[in-house]
């Protein structure tokens, strides 16, 4: 059915039909409306999860891994500084090996004070051993976290997963969406190692240095045998509803000589750039990278690579541009624009590319190049 | 793409009305946007929120600098804000207000959607409600089909008398 909603309400819509037994969140700005409405669902009897009102985001991730570990469905979301608050969670989840669903809206980190898009929050948590897809409408929040569930939980998997969306650029802005009907898409949760309540053991003995090594590998082995779940789960999204993904959306690539790489809107606004590029008959393309975590091989060879990164690491560079850079030897213009929710409009992009200067930094705003 | 601005002050409904204006459009088998600007808002403070609409997929997420119209709810933010900035050349205007209006080089149109919402008993808690009848105005000006308008407005309200004001201001406009 098709309606316009909001992405925050979207997701809470998304996350009705795939009904956790528990939710537990704390709200934060631009998140709350997420659990809000999720409040709202589970009060009217919509649906028929528990919801735990926590009184804090470490808390939250807490009772999200104790309600995950006995083996049902979970799901909690917050923003920024909530997201930092659980972070020590957030790595015991994934390695505790917990398919718990997390919707993150990407809020710049404090001082100054700033609740707008910046995507730090969701990078500084690039490490823990949890997915993370990042959207860029309103509709694909809501595939994104329907699938997301179903990643999460797949046998081949069981690792957390994070659906990153912008602050306000589309948690509140209200957009076209078609939802579906369900059906069997997610199957029954089946955690092979939950707990069960009813037969009490001991959990959590030390673990030492002959056997800590092999929980890492074990993550790693399933963060590589994700890849392949996803390819599925989205496939199979797309022959049951009819919308495509993939881990990147690439735009006019096949020809282009320079190819812009960005997250979220701004690479879906990228692609407004490319068209006004190519009628100036410049060969330029984009390629918006959905999947963070497990990082997918760009096909990048022989292409200028314009990378604009809503985020930063201090000392060292763009996340994204980062990561590329560790990837390919493709020349590569690391452009630095939209933090703490910075307006840059297609116009400002197609200007990244026309002045590009291969190998170097840009600061969009400052206008330094270093 | 067809870009719109709405002028109004905090509570007044200018986001529920761009909402209604999105849903509006997708009825009429269009794609549209509707975006709040999210400041330092509070009650009563002037604010702006966006529309976007077109015949294909809208993939723009920056900010309307150059819109194709503006929508003024209270004439009163026009002291604090120049309300024609960025507008097109050429570009539309509707305001809420009984007296005709003039800019050169646009075209205004306007009606008065406080009186009819007070004609309608369209009040809450004292206010009279704009964001609804303003759905009417635009309808006439061919923003959005009538039909479409009323459509949107009752998905999202029962009280039947939003729908006699959108159609009172439709009338007067059209008259």
């Amino acid at each position: 059915m098709k309606k316009i909603a909001t992405g925050n309400k979207t997701v809470a819509e998304a996350v009705k039909q795939a009904a956790p037994t528990v939710v537990a969140a704390y709200p934060i700005t631009p998140q709350t409306e997420i659990v809000e409405q999720i409040a709202e669902f589970v009060t009217s009897g919509q649906m028929p999860s528990r919801y735990i009102a926590v009184e804090s985001e470490h808390s939250a991730m807490a009772a999200c891994i104790g309600a995950s570990i006995t083996g049902v469905r979970t799901f909690t979301a917050t923003s920024s500084h909530g997201l930092l608050y659980m972070h020590e969670m957030t790595n015991w989840a994934a390695g505790a090996r917990l398919p718990i669903v997390m919707a993150n809206v990407n809020r710049s980190l404090g001082p100054g004070w700033n609740i707008w898009a910046e995507h730090t929050d969701a990078l500084q948590e690039r490490d823990t051993g949890w997915l993370q897809v990042y959207v860029s409408s309103v509709q694909e929040a809501y595939d994104a976290t329907l699938m997301a569930f179903r990643i999460a939980e797949h046998n081949n998997v069981l690792l957390p997963v994070m659906v990153n969306l912008d602050g306000f650029l589309l948690s509140h802005i209200m957009q076209p969406v078609d939802t579906v009907e369900l059906g069997d898409f997610i199957p029954a949760i089946h955690l092979p190692h939950a707990i069960d309540p009813r037969h009490p053991a001991g959990y959590g003995t030390l673990t030492g240095p002959d056997q800590q090594f092999r929980f890492r590998w074990d993550i790693e082995r399933s963060m590589r045998d994700s890849v392949k779940v996803i390819e599925e789960t989205e496939k199979e999204f797309a022959r049951r509803f009819g919308r495509k993904y993939g881990f990147t959306e690439d735009y006019r690539c096949e020809d282009a000589e320079v190819i812009v790489v960005a997250m979220g809107t701004l690479g879906k606004e990228a692609e407004v750039a490319i068209d006004l590029l190519r009628n100036e008959g410049i060969k330029a393309g984009s390629m918006r990278l959905r999947w963070l975590r497990p990082f997918p091989k760009l096909n990048l060879k022989g292409k200028q690579v314009v990378i604009i990164d809503r985020d930063y690491s201090f000392g060292r560079g763009g996340i994204l541009a980062t990561e590329i850079m560790a990837q390919t030897k493709e020349e590569v213009y690391s452009v630095i624009a939209g933090l703490g929710g910075q307006e840059v409009t297609y116009d400002d992009i197609a200007g990244f590319v026309r002045t590009r200067r291969m190998g170097e930094e840009f600061w969009f705003g400052v206008n330094a190049h270093v | 793409m067809f870009e719109i601005r709405i002028h109004s002050r905090g509570g007044q409904g200018g986001v529920t009305a761009a909402r209604l204006l999105a849903m509006a459009a997708l009825h009429d088998g269009k794609y549209a946007t509707a975006c709040p600007f999210y400041g330092a808002e509070r009650r009563g403070a002037p604010i702006v929120s966006f529309v976007r609409i077109d015949d294909k997929p809208i993939k723009v997420y920056s900010q309307i600098r150059q819109p194709d119209m503006v929508v003024v709810l209270d004439t009163s933010v026009m002291d604090v804000v120049d309300v024609l900035h960025g507008l097109k050349k050429g570009g539309r205007i509707f305001i809420n207000s009984a007296g005709k209006r003039e800019f050169a080089g646009f075209e205004c149109r306007n009606v008065d959607l406080t009186g009819i919402a007070l004609r309608e008993n369209l009040v809450v808690s004292g206010s009279p409600i704009l964001n609804t009848p303003v759905l009417g105005a635009l309808a006439s000006m061919g923003i959005i089909t009538a039909e479409s308008g009323k459509r949107a407005i009752r998905e999202m309200f029962s009280d039947e008398r939003n729908v006699k004001a959108a159609e009172a201001a439709y009338k007067e406009m059209s008259a």
